[in-house]
């Protein structure tokens, strides 16, 4: 099976790299293009970007082109996109896959149609859940004002069954926490769907990401463990090197 | 030495055409039959369905114009469904493929100890080499490609053109060389340094093919 990736989730808005936290903040990091050539030098797996502000308007596919020529490793962009014609010109620009949020649980038919147009191995969905711990987990979309479902082992057989051919499992509630994933979600979405499952939010060492893997990841990902070190948070771009060494599943 | 880059509106041209500058290489893409005349190099990228790959080619006169430097042997280069599309068929549609290759593309499935498998098939896998030509020198050992896909060509035993193979469920032929017909199902301009130096190979050997 192929090695489990280690992903850097990095925030645009406004075409700056920021930080966020429980969808507040935004921290200013820096310049994204920067950004992807350090992460790209560095030889990462992978590379998800988000664009927060892309709601009601739509791909900055200038950006995104610009962008998309600095990375030769795959890049996954979400944010903003509502119609197929948007998906392919994401794609078009360099990118590997498109990201939609949890709104797509509300709109199957989007996912089936993305899926038959650019194929399902470029079609990803990113459920934000809030809860667990015993509280019953939550689906959120909207910046978590609004649940859309109430079992994300529902939500995540749904989604994989419409085509996407990836999912973000999105833990909001440990964004930046560095606690850890929650592992219990990763381990319950990840052996439900056959499609491979991505685990964000919480990671805060190298040992959180093994534990994402073993939990059943077929990716772990990570905002401020790449982005942020220290204490005080300061802004350092790093990405694991060979210490992880080749993790077999 | 200037390398065609078909754009059917189906691929990832871009991050091909940024590579090839990495490499010091020049790159058009081409996007009707016109584009491609006099072409000394060709890359096929693809990325989604096979029926839609076939009608994305069959517009401009790209499907005849490939067709026609194939036969008179340019090298050509196709990536992941790029290289689906030179074979008979798919699995994942009902349209003809190039037929360049007397194979069919299938699904992917787990194999008899298969744990873990899942689809698509997404990440870094290592490739075994099974031998050197055009895209991989004598010894390379430690390649490894990203892949993205759910569809793949079954590695039979012993087929010349197998020149690299990777397991997912089964074994299946992950590079071909047939002459001056050339296929990856991974994508080298997502695969860093590894996939700098296939592309290399194919830009500057693949005369000697």
């Amino acid at each position: 099976m192929p090695r489990a990736r280690i992903i850097p989730c990095l925030t645009l808005l406004e075409r700056r790299l920021v930080k966020t936290r429980r969808f507040t903040g935004p921290r200013y990091l820096g310049d994204p293009i920067n950004a992807m050539r350090i992460f790209s030098d560095k030889e990462a797996d992978e590379l998800v970007l988000l664009d927060i502000g892309a709601q009601g308007r739509g791909p900055d596919l200038d950006l995104l082109g610009r962008l998309a020529s600095e990375a030769f490793m795959p890049v996954s962009y979400g944010g903003g996109i509502t119609t197929a014609a948007q998906a392919e010109s994401v794609l078009q620009a360099g990118f590997e896959k498109v990201v939609i949020g949890s709104s797509a649980l509300q709109r199957l038919g989007f996912v089936s149609e993305l899926a038959a147009r650019v194929g399902s191995q470029s079609v990803v969905v990113s459920l934000d859940v809030r809860g667990g711990g015993g509280a019953g987990f939550r689906v959120v979309r909207s910046r978590g004002a609004i649940e859309v479902a109430d079992d994300p082992v529902l939500a995540a057989r749904r989604l994989a069954d419409a085509g996407a051919g990836e999912l973000i499992v999105h833990q909001v509630d440990r964004d930046g926490t560095r606690c850890g994933y929650d592992l219990e979600l990763v381990r319950m979405v990840s052996s439900a769907v056959g499609v491979p499952v991505v685990a964000l939010g919480g990671a805060g060492s190298v040992g959180d990401l093994r534990a994402g893997v073993a939990a059943g990841a077929a990716a772990v990902a990570a905002g401020s463990l790449f982005s942020l070190f220290g204490r005080r948070e300061a802004v350092l771009l790093t990405y694991p090197g060979d210490e992880v060494g080749r993790w077999e599943r | 030495m200037l390398v065609h880059v078909v754009d059917s509106g189906m691929g990832n041209v871009g991050s091909l055409v940024s590579m090839m500058h990495r490499i010091g290489v020049e790159a058009v893409a081409a996007r009707n039959g016109g584009d491609l005349a006099g072409a000394r190099r060709v890359v096929l990228p693809g990325v989604g369905s096979f029926d839609r790959g076939v009608a994305g080619l069959r517009t401009g006169g790209l499907w005849e114009a490939l067709d026609g430097l194939a036969r008179a042997g340019c090298p050509v280069l196709g990536i992941c469904l790029g290289m689906q599309l030179m074979a008979q068929g798919s699995d994942e549609g009902v349209q003809a493929g190039f037929g360049w290759l007397p194979v069919r593309v299938e699904r992917m499935r787990p194999g008899p100890e298969s744990s873990g498998f899942r689809l698509p098939h997404m990440g870094w896998a290592p490739v075994r080499v099974e031998r050197a030509g055009v895209l991989f020198e004598p010894g390379a050992a430690g390649q490894r490609f990203y892949f993205a896909h759910s569809f793949a060509i079954a590695a039979d035993d012993g087929d010349p053109a197998a020149v690299a193979t990777a397991e997912h469920g089964r074994r299946f032929v992950a590079a071909f060389e047939r002459g001056n017909l050339m296929g990856v199902q991974f994508h080298p301009e997502k695969s860093h340094r590894f996939g700098r130096r296939l592309l290399e190979r194919f830009v500057l050997g693949a005369d000697r093919a």
